[in-house]
C-alpha cells in the first residue's frame, strides 16, 4: 500500500529527460539519453519523442550511472536504551548526498524475542524516514521452531530474502555450529541468502579477558583481542558449512586481508560465497586504533576491526577490482563520542560502529577507478548492479534500462572534495576519513524519477522511501546451487549383507555416538571372509552433494585371496577439488 | 625401574657390534663410515676406528646405515566398545621392527571419566610387559577440567610426558569447544608440551553423518562421505588459529587431504609454529576403497581423518613431506579385526576406526618419495626419524647417528622389493590395506639397543625389552620460537582519562561481547552537563599502577604532562 501512495506522489511531478550523458552499466557503456516518467525509465536512445514541458537535463557527456546500493547500514539502531545518531531520515539524507538511492538495512532482534515484531519496527521506522528507497536484511540473532517458522513467513510474505547469522558475540549472539548447519541447510530450502558476521567469538572472549588482565583497557584493545586471523578462521569455517550444505554464502564487512584471501580462494573452488568490503576498510586502516586522543581511537571501533596493515585497504580494492568480492558496503553504524564513551574503562564496551554511507561511492571511485584499478563498469557492478542482483532485485535496480526504476547519478570524475566531519550529511561529531581528499563526486542525484541533489544542493523529502521486498532465489545467487542440487543425490554402494563373525562389544563405553546408534544382531561362529564381498549386476547411478559422478567398474585382485580376481564397482564421489584429477586419473 | 631392568638385559649380552663399511645417512649429511656399538650405545662413529678384539662384525657393503624408524603415532591399546585392537605392544612393535622402526610413541587413550594417570600407568604397564622396542606414550586429553590439568602437570613433570592429544572432532565424546581449547593450549603451553590436534570438524560430522544415515547409507562410503576433507581443512585452520592466538605450537595428526596438508604449508608461510603428520595410508593407498563390494575390505580402510578419495592425494602429501612442509610420518597403526569392524555392518558410524601401517611406513615413504626422485636420502631419515626425536624432545638420544646416541640403527637396502600382503605381515590383522602393492626399499637388518633384532627377513625379539623413554618438556625444535615470540607482547596506549560525556546506558548490556572479566562504566550516573569535547584528552607518561582500576569521570587533573590535545582535529 506504501508503493502505491508512494508512486501517485511521484507522478505528480516529475518527467525528466537527460541529454547527452555516457550512460554507464555493469556490462558497457554507450552515449544516449533517457527518459523517465512515473518514477520509471521510459525511454532510452538518441533523438528521443518525449511529451513537451519536459524538465531536461543536459549531461554534457558525463557519466551516468544506475543509483548506488549500500547493501549494508545501521541506521536507527537500538543500542542499550540509546539509538544510533543517524536515523532512517538523516542516514538516507546522507546516502543520496553520496549518490546511493537504495540502502538496505539491518533488523536486529533481540535474542529472544520475536523477527516478525522487530521486522515491523523497523519497517515502521523506516516508512516514517527513510528519504529514498530500502530494504531489509533480518538478522537471526537465536535459533528455535519458531524462529524457523518466522524466518519462512518473513520470505513468504514479507519481501525478505537475506538473513544474517553471527559466529562472535560469544553468550549473546553467536549461534553454534550445528545451528549454523541448520540454519544454513534451511535458508537453502527456502532460497534465502545467509549473511554472515564471521569472526571466532570463543577465541575473541578469551583474548578479551587476556586483554582487560594486562591492563589494556583502550580501543588498541578491541583491535588486540581481534586480530585478523579469527576473522579469517572464521570465513573459512562459515565457507565449509555452506559448501556442506549448498547454500550461497554471503560475509558480511570483509575487514583483512586474509579474510578476503580466504573467500578468493574458496571461489576459485567453485563455492558460491560473495564478499562485502566496506568503505571503512576500504579507506582506512586501523592504526588509528593507537591514536593518543581517545575519542578518535574510539570513533574506528567496528567489528571486524580495521586492519592495524595499513596496505590493506588497497589489497581490497584491487580484490573489487578482480571480481574476488563482489558488493560494496558502508556498515554505516554512527554513535555520538558521548555514546562511545559508554566503553571508555573497558574496550569491550564501546559501541561498535562507523560511517561511512556517504563516502562510500566516491571513495572506491578514488580509490579504486582512478588509480586504474577497476573500469568504470566495474565501479557500477560493486556498487550497485551486484547487490541487486544478490538481493533478487536486479533489473529493476542496479541498471539502466526501458522499465528499471528511475534512480540515478551523473557522477562528476573530476570534482576534489574534502571529507570533514563539519560539511557530512551524518549527525556524528567525527569522521573516520577526516581530512581525505576524494576525487568523484555525483553531481545530479535522481531518487524515484526525482532530482534530490543538483547544483550541490540537497532536497530530500523524509518518508519518500518505499520498502522494496525482495523475494527468494535469486539467480545470481541460486543457478548454481540449483544446478548442484539435481545432483545430490547420494546413493549407497549395493552390496550384500554382511555375515561373518562379529565381536562382542558393549555400547557403555566410548566410541563414535551415533544417532541411530544401532546394535549387531548377527553372530555368526565361523569365518567366511572370502564369500563376505558378491556383485550385483549393474550399478545404479550415485552422485555426490556438490560433487560429479564418476562411476567406472574395473577389476583388482580381491584381498584375502590373491589368485580370485574380484570385479567391482567403484563409484567416487569426491568434492567439488578433486574431480578434475580423479577424471584424468581414472580415462 | 623398568629403564634399569632393561639396560641390565643389554648389558648381559655384552653386545658389542662394529657395523663396517656402510655410509651413515642422517638427516643433515651422508658420509662412509664405520659404526661402534657397546652396550646399547653407539659409542664410536668414523674410518679406522679401535674397536675391542673379538667384536662381531657387520658388514654393511656400502648400504646406507640409517637411524632406526620413530614411528609417532600408533594405538595398540585403544578400546573401542570394549575391545582391543588385534596389535597389542608385542605384536605392533614387531611389525614395527621388521620395517625398520625402532621405536614407537603410542597413544593412551583414557576412556571419558578414567584419570589420566590411571590410564598412562595401564599404558605403561601393558608396554614394559610387551613391547620389544623402546616407547614412550602420548596422552590424549577426553575431557577438560581442572583434575585434569592437574595431572597432565604430574605427567610432565614427574613422568615424562611432553605430548598431549586434544580432539576437535567426536562431538559429545572427545571434542573440545574453542574456549576449551584455547585454555588447554594456553595450559600445555605453559608446561611446555606439544599440543597434538585430531582435526576434524565434530559438529558438521555430527550433522552430515545423521543425514547419510538419513539417506540410507550406512556402509562404509557413508564415513568419508560424512567427513568430507574440507571439514578436515577447517578443523586445521581453527587450530592454527587457536595455536598462533596462544603463541603455542601445534602439531596436527593425521594429515589426510590435500587440503588440509595445503593449510598448514601456507601457515607455514605466515610463520606458524605448526607440524603435520601424515600417515602411512594417506602416503600409500587412497578412498576410493571406500565404494568396494566387499563390505570387510572397504571397513578395513575406515579410519578419521578418512582417506581422501581423490587419488592424487598420496602424491601431493610426499611432495609436501619432501619440501619440508610436513614434518613426521606416522602410522597411526590401529589394527582391528574383521569382526571387531563388523560393529558397524549396519551403521557405518559404528565402524572402529583404524588402519594398519607401521610395518609398512618407511617403505612407502622410500618407494614413494626418495625412489621417485622427490626426495633424498636425508630427507629420507629427518621424515622418518630425525625430525620426530626433535619435536617431541628425543635428538640426539634417538633420531641421529652419533657417538652415545642409542644404537637403534637400520642398515637400509633400497633395492628390496616386495610386495605386501596380509599372509606376511607381522600385524595380526586379517587385512592389509595396502595388499597386492608393491614397495621397493627395506630394511636389511634392524638394530635395537645394539642388539640385532631382524635380519635377512628374520625377527629376533625378546617380549618386554622395550624401555619407557621419559621426554622432557620445551623441546627447543617447537619451542625455541614460541619463546622468542612470548617476549614481544601487545602494550597498550597511554593516554589520559576520557572526561567528556558519557552516555546514559541501561544496566542489561547489549550488542556488546561480554567478557568474564567485563567492567560496567562507573560514570553512567553522572549526566555531564556541558560536552566539553576539546578538554577531553591529555596523555600522562607511562603505564599506571592503577591503570586497572575504574576512574571516576569527575577526577581532575590539574595539570595533565602531555598538555591538552584538540579532540577534533584528526592528527
Amino acid at each position: 500500500c506504501s508503493f502505491q501512495k508512494k508512486r501517485r506522489y511521484c507522478s505528480l511531478n516529475d518527467r525528466l529527460l537527460i541529454k547527452g550523458g555516457r550512460i554507464v552499466n555493469d556490462d558497457q557503456s554507450f552515449h544516449a539519453d533517457i527518459y523517465m516518467e512515473d518514477g520509471l525509465i521510459k525511454q532510452i536512445g538518441d533523438n528521443l519523442i518525449v511529451p513537451g514541458g519536459v524538465k531536461t537535463i543536459e549531461a554534457n557527456g558525463k557519466m551516468v550511472i544506475p543509483g548506488g546500493i549500500d547493501i549494508h547500514t545501521h541506521f536507527q539502531m537500538p543500542y542499550r536504551g540509546t539509538t544510533t545518531v543517524d536515523d532512517f531520515a538523516q542516514g538516507s539524507k546522507a546516502a543520496l548526498a553520496g549518490g546511493t538511492t537504495m540502502i538496505v538495512d539491518h533488523v536486529i532482534p533481540e535474542p529472544g524475542t520475536s523477527l516478525m515484531e522487530a521486522y515491523d519496527q523497523w519497517r515502521q521506522w523506516a516508512d516514517e524516514k527513510a528519504c529514498c528507497d530500502y530494504s531489509l536484511h533480518v538478522d537471526i540473532t537465536h535459533w528455535n521452531d519458531s524462529v524457523k517458522q518466522e524466518v519462512d513467513s518473513l520470505i513468504k510474505d514479507k519481501g525478505v530474502n537475506s538473513f544474517q547469522v553471527y559466529m562472535a558475540y560469544k553468550d549473546y549472539y553467536q549461534l553454534s555450529n550445528s545451528q549454523l548447519y541448520e540454519i544454513f541447510t534451511f535458508l537453502a530450502e527456502k532460497g534465502g541468502i545467509v549473511q554472515v558476521h564471521a569472526e571466532n567469538g570463543e577465541i575473541i572472549a578469551e583474548e578479551q579477558a587476556r586483554m582487560l588482565q594486562m591492563g589494556i583497557t583502550g580501543p588498541e584493545g578491541h583491535v588486540l583481542s581481534r586480530p585478523e586471523e579469527l576473522e579469517a578462521e572464521a570465513v573459512f569455517r562459515a565457507v565449509t558449512i555452506a559448501s556442506q550444505t549448498n547454500c550461497p554464502l554471503y560475509v558480511t564487512r570483509v575487514m583483512s586481508k586474509s579474510a578476503a584471501d580466504i573467500i578468493s580462494q574458496a571461489r576459485k573452488k567453485g563455492n558460491v560465497v560473495f564478499g562485502e568490503p566496506i568503505t571503512a576498510s576500504l579507506g582506512t586502516d586501523g592504526t588509528h586504533y593507537w591514536s593518543k586522543n581517545w575519542a578518535k581511537a574510539a570513533a574506528f571501533v567496528t567489528s571486524p576491526p580495521l586492519s592495524p596493515d595499513p596496505t590493506t585497504p588497497d589489497y581490497l580494492n584491487t580484490l573489487l577490482a578482480s571480481g574476488d568480492l563482489s558488493v560494496t558496503g558502508s556498515a554505516h553504524c554512527t554513535f555520538s563520542v558521548a555514546q562511545k564513551a559508554i566503553g571508555k574503562d573497558d574496550f569491550t564496551q564501546i559501541p561498535e560502529g562507523v560511517n561511512g554511507v556517504e563516502e562510500r561511492m566516491a571513495l572506491i571511485w578514488d580509490k579504486a577507478v582512478t588509480t586504474g584499478k577497476m573500469d568504470e563498469n566495474m565501479f557500477v557492478a560493486i556498487t550497485s548492479t551486484n547487490a541487486a542482483k544478490i538481493l533478487n532485485l536486479y533489473p529493476r535496480k542496479g541498471r539502466i534500462a526501458v522499465g528499471s526504476d528511475a534512480d540515478l547519478i551523473i557522477w562528476d570524475t573530476d570534482s576534489v572534495r574534502t571529507i570533514t566531519a563539519k560539511t557530512h550529511n551524518s549527525a556524528a561529531e567525527y569522521n573516520i576519513f577526516e581530512g581525505m581528499e576524494l576525487r568523484g563526486a555525483p553531481l545530479v542525484v535522481i531518487c524515484q524519477g526525482k532530482i534530490v541533489l543538483e547544483d550541490g544542493k540537497l532536497q530530500v523529502t523524509s518518508g519518500a522511501g518505499r520498502f522494496i521486498p525482495c523475494s527468494p532465489f535469486p539467480d545470481f545467487a541460486y543457478k548454481r546451487v540449483k544446478a548442484r542440487k539435481q545432483l545430490a543425490v547420494l546413493r549407497a554402494v549395493p552390496r550384500g549383507m554382511y555375515d561373518g563373525p562379529v565381536s562382542e562389544f558393549s555400547m557403555s563405553r566410548g566410541g563414535t555416538p551415533s544417532a541411530s546408534a544401532r546394535t549387531s544382531p548377527t553372530k555368526q561362529p565361523v569365518r567366511n571372509l572370502h564369500q563376505s564381498g558378491f556383485s550385483l549386476t549393474g550399478n545404479r547411478a550415485a552422485c555426490g552433494e556438490s560433487s560429479l559422478l564418476i562411476n567406472r567398474a574395473f577389476s583388482k585382485s580381491c584381498d584375502g585371496c590373491a589368485s580370485v580376481t574380484e570385479a567391482f564397482y567403484c563409484t567416487l564421489i569426491l568434492p567439488w577439488s578433486g574431480q578434475k584429477a580423479v577424471m584424468e586419473y581414472l580415462s | 625401574v623398568s629403564f634399569n631392568a632393561a639396560v641390565s638385559c643389554s648389558s648381559l649380552q655384552d653386545e658389542r657390534l662394529l657395523i663396517r663399511g656402510g655410509r651413515v645417512v642422517n638427516d643433515d649429511r651422508s658420509f662412509f663410515g664405520d659404526v661402534y656399538i657397546e652396550d646399547g650405545l653407539i659409542k664410536q662413529v668414523g674410518e679406522n676406528l679401535v674397536v675391542p678384539g673379538g667384536v662381531k662384525v657387520i658388514e654393511a657393503n656400502g648400504r646406507m646405515v640409517i637411524p632406526g624408524g620413530i614411528d609417532v603415532n600408533t594405538c595398540l591399546m585403544k578400546t573401542y566398545l570394549g575391545t582391543q585392537p588385534v596389535d597389542d605392544f608385542l605384536q605392533g612393535t614387531k611389525a614395527a621392527l621388521a620395517g625398520g622402526t625402532t621405536m614407537i610413541i603410542d597413544h593412551v587413550t583414557p576412556e571419558p571419566g578414567e584419570s589420566l594417570l590411571e590410564a598412562f600407568e595401564r599404558w605403561q604397564e601393558a608396554a614394559d610387559k610387551r613391547a620389544c622396542c623402546d616407547y614412550s606414550l602420548h596422552v590424549d586429553i577426553p575431557l577438560w577440567n581442572q583434575t585434569v590439568k592437574d595431572e597432565l602437570e604430574v605427567l610432565v613433570q614427574d613422568k615424562g610426558i611432553n605430548s598431549f592429544q586434544v580432539y576437535m572432532a567426536y562431538k559429545d565424546v572427545y571434542q573440545m569447544t574453542d574456549s576449551q581449547l584455547y585454555e588447554a593450549f594456553s595450559f600445555l603451553k605453559q608446561l611446555g608440551a606439544v599440543v597434538l590436534v585430531h582435526a576434524e570438524n565434530g559438529d558438521l560430522i555430527f550433522e552430515e553423518q545423521r543425514k547419510i544415515l538419513g539417506m540410507g547409507i550406512t556402509g562404509p562410503e557413508g564415513h568419508p562421505l560424512s567427513r568430507p576433507e574440507e571439514v578436515e581443512a577447517e578443523a586445521v585452520f581453527r587450530a592454527i588459529t587457536l595455536g598462533n592466538r596462544v603463541n603455542c605450537p601445534v602439531y596436527i595428526t593425521k594429515v589426510m587431504s590435500k587440503s588440509a596438508a595445503d593449510t598448514i604449508a601456507q601457515a607455514r608461510r605466515k610463520g606458524s609454529v605448526v607440524f603435520g603428520e601424515p600417515i602411512t595410508a594417506g602416503l600409500a593407498t587412497d578412498g576410493s576403497h571406500y565404494w568396494s563390494k566387499n563390505w570387510a575390505k572397504a571397513a578395513a580402510y575406515v579410519t578419521s581423518p578418512p582417506l581422501s578419495p581423490d587419488p592424487t592425494t598420496p602424491e601431493h602429501l610426499h611432495t609436501l613431506l619432501a619440501s619440508g612442509d610436513l614434518q613426521v610420518v606416522g602410522s597411526s597403526h590401529c589394527a582391528y579385526s574383521t569382526s571387531q569392524k563388523a560393529i558397524g555392518k549396519d551403521d557405518f558410524t559404528l565402524i572402529p576406526e583404524g588402519t594398519n601401517g607401521v610395518e609398512e611406513r618407511m617403505g612407502f615413504v622410500w618407494d614413494k618419495a626418495v625412489a621417485m626422485g622427490k626426495m633424498d636420502e636425508n630427507q629420507f631419515v629427518a621424515v622418518t626419524s630425525t625430525n620426530a626425536a626433535k619435536i617431541f624432545n628425543l635428538y640426539p638420544r634417538k633420531g641421529r647417528i652419533a657417538v652415545d646416541s642409542d644404537a637403534d640403527i637400520v642398515i637400509w637396502d633400497p633395492d628390496i622389493v616386495k610386495t605386501i600382503t596380509a599372509k606376511q605381515q607381522q600385524s595380526a590383522a586379517e587385512y592389509n590395506i595396502f595388499e597386492g602393492l608393491e614397495c621397493r626399499g627395506g630394511p636389511a637388518l634392524v638394530l635395537s639397543q645394539g642388539r640385532v633384532v631382524y635380519e635377512g627377513g628374520k625377527l629376533q625379539i625378546q617380549q618386554g625389552t622395550g624401555r619407557f623413554i621419559p621426554r622432557k618438556p620445551f623441546p627447543d625444535y617447537a619451542f625455541q620460537r614460541i619463546k622468542f615470540r612470548n617476549q614481544v607482547c601487545g602494550q597498550g596506549v597511554t593516554r589520559g582519562v576520557y572526561d567528556g560525556p558519557v552516555h546514559d546506558v541501561t544496566p542489561t548490556p547489549k550488542y556488546i561481547t561480554p567478557s568474564p572479566s567485563a567492567k560496567t562504566s562507573p560514570t553512567s550516573h553522572q549526566p555531564p552537563p556541558v560536552r566539553n569535547l576539546h578538554l577531553s584528552n591529555f596523555s600522562l607518561s607511562g603505564a599506571q599502577i592503577d591503570d586497572n582500576i575504574p576512574r571516576r569521570s569527575g577526577h581532575r587533573i590539574v595539570a595533565p604532562p602531555g598538555g591538552r590535545s584538540n579532540i577534533t582535529s584528526l592528527g
